[in-house]
């Protein structure tokens, strides 16, 4: 992939990110999101992760997205916008957020490897789909059982928790 | 040329753009948003990392790529669970606001 187009959906996915955090209309926000979940995707492809690439889209712009939209719409939440904003603890928080930050830019600085680009790879006789998913199913068979449990425990905790009378 | 280093630090923002979301806002939606976005920082890290490391087979190390499936799996089920609690709270105290949610506060 060419510097710039790297460059256009890194920024793309960084404003729209930080639009996540700025908007105070909940379902501005939420669409920010997918614009940023999709920019993230198309980075994904140019590290030649076709799979997880589309798996994002699919997973985070499609299903995680509409799960928020619906619990927005149904919650009907609007009272937050006359809100007035305590400007002492949003400064704490940006404080805190940027001396994270600093810390990531120092700990990169000090990698060894980071200044170098990605060596070429070599032509593959399979595609991405299908050499991931032999791996899952050969080295990875357990995790992804155990996953398989998990997602059905969620499952259930959900129906169970927006039940009208838990007993 | 792309860098290593430049797809971490887009990465490293990313994460302290959430971060920033999930210590300055107060309603509940908008946080578990922003811990999306901390998530998917660092799947991209992970993703860069494993289009670094390079098998001597010519391929990208796709344990890391395996392992970013499972985030991403673990993660929407998080969201799902997280949203079901949301409507919970909604029901029984009619605000997502976190100021007003302060039964466990010392």
């Amino acid at each position: 992939m060419p510097p710039f187009l790297f460059w256009i959906f890194a920024l793309l996915m960084l404003i729209f990110g930080a639009a996540v955090v700025i908007n105070r209309n909940p379902v501005a926000s939420a669409l920010s999101l997918v614009v940023s979940f999709l920019g993230l995707a198309a980075l994904f492809m140019s590290l030649d992760a076709y799979f997880i690439g589309i798996i994002q889209v699919l997973v985070y712009a499609g299903a995680v997205m509409v799960l928020f939209l619906f619990i927005i719409m149904l919650l009907d939440l609007r009272a937050e916008e006359g809100r007035q904003i305590n400007w002492l603890a949003s400064a704490g928080g940006i404080a805190v957020a940027l001396a994270l930050l600093i810390q990531i830019f120092y700990v990169i600085g000090h990698l060894k490897s980071a200044g170098q680009t990605f060596p070429p790879l070599g032509r593959s006789a399979t595609d991405d789909v299908r050499n991931i998913g032999s791996l899952l199913f050969e080295n990875y068979n357990l995790p992804f059982q155990i996953i398989g449990v998990l997602v059905l425990v969620a499952t259930i905790g959900a129906v169970l928790l927006s039940r009208r009378d838990p007993r | 040329m792309v860098t290593l280093g430049d797809y971490l630090i887009v990465s490293g923002i990313l994460f302290a753009i959430g971060f920033a979301g999930v210590m300055l806002r107060r309603n509940l939606i908008i946080i578990l948003m922003s811990l999306e976005l901390m998530l998917n920082a660092a799947n991209l890290s992970l993703v860069a990392f494993s289009r670094f490391r390079v098998q001597p087979t010519g391929l990208p190390d796709y344990n890391v790529q395996v392992f970013v499936f499972f985030i991403i799996t673990v993660a929407a089920a998080e969201v799902a669970l997280g949203l079901a609690i949301i409507v919970a709270l909604f029901r029984a105290r009619r605000t997502t606001d976190v100021k007003d949610i302060s039964s466990l506060k010392f």
